[in-house]
């Protein structure tokens, strides 16, 4: 990655941190980050146009709480997948509509075998292990083992804070 | 309790909130409902909780930043004082508590990606538990959404 894409600047960076724990929920929300900012809401607009398509701001909007939706059940999915075929597999899994999150990841020797991981949410255990169910079928004998972690509690939920600079508050990420 | 027309709401809002002055006026247009009735309904699910967050959703590895998935085996007298200083971390944006020997799961969000190592250590220094790094190594799909 280029310093260029890596760099934001200053007015960047004071929009992100005006808007990290929110955009303000009233007609004009970015008029009244503007006028955080201390710019014009052309600008403001202008900028974060500039961060979304550079891919800075991978999305503008809401975040819903699973469990407030009834989606009390939140499976982590993980596989032992053959190497030479993880990838392939893994686009396929990542394809399917139930499933929220899917990723490669390293195995850590005789602790943990499973390199790849796919998240599922459901109203209930049952569902979750029928998302389970047809994840195995896609991976069929690529697959040697797996296993679903229920999540059993949310200890903290907060995104990506970005740290406190020149007396600025600290912006939200999935 | 939500009722249709909020789920209605979630589902359109999770992302293409517009970037235009008046974008709650524009996302009601293409709900069919008044602009004001858009604010006071988003407004009463993120008091509610329904919503936790609502703005822009950064991806922080395209400002250097990144994050890294750990897990943890904390035993059960542990536990407590374990949470209290995982979550009292800034760069921790996410904890879990799983089903599972390594029943701890966190995320790391950092603005430098040189920074993951080092909280974790610093983690492990403090509770005497090992810290599994579980980078990822490829991601084949994201899609943050979930119907309502």
């Amino acid at each position: 990655m280029s310093s260029a894409q890596r760099s934001i600047d200053a007015i960047d960076r004071a929009i992100l941190e005006a808007t990290q724990a929110g955009l303000p929920i009233a007609a004009a929300p970015y008029a009244a980050v503007a006028a955080r900012v201390g710019i014009s809401e052309d600008e403001t607009l202008a900028r974060l146009e500039r961060l979304k398509a550079r891919g800075v701001i991978r999305r503008i909007g809401l975040a819903p709480n699973h469990y407030k939706l009834g989606l009390v059940c939140n499976g982590m999915t993980v596989w032992d997948v053959d190497d030479a075929r993880v990838d392939a597999l893994g686009e396929q899994v990542g394809a399917l509509d139930f499933v929220t999150h899917c990723y490669r990841r390293p195995r850590h020797p005789s602790v943990w075998p499973y390199n790849l991981f796919a998240m599922a949410h459901g109203r209930t255990r049952e569902e979750v292990l029928v998302k389970r169910q047809r994840i195995a079928e896609l991976l069929g004998p690529a697959c040697r083992a797996s296993d679903v972690l229920f999540s059993s509690e949310i200890l903290k939920k907060t995104g990506l804070r970005l740290a406190r600079r020149a007396g600025e508050e600290g912006a939200c990420s999935d | 309790m939500i009722d249709d027309t909020d789920r209605q709401i979630v589902n359109a809002l999770q992302e293409g909130f517009p970037l235009v002055s008046r974008p709650f006026a524009a996302k009601a247009a293409e709900l069919g409902m008044a602009e004001d009735d858009l604010i006071v309904r988003v407004a009463r699910l993120r008091e509610h909780g329904v919503v936790t967050r609502f703005g822009p959703f950064l991806n922080a590895e395209n400002i250097g930043g990144g994050f890294c998935l750990c897990a943890m085996t904390v035993p059960p007298d542990r536990w407590d004082a374990t949470v209290e200083f995982v979550n009292a971390q800034r760069e921790v944006a996410h904890n879990y508590r799983r089903e599972h020997e390594l029943n701890m799961w966190f995320v790391l969000a950092v603005e430098d990606r040189a920074e993951i190592e080092a909280v974790a250590r610093r983690i492990e220094a403090a509770t005497g538990i090992d810290v599994l790094l579980f980078p990822k190594e490829r991601e084949y799909f994201l899609d943050m959404r979930v119907p309502a």
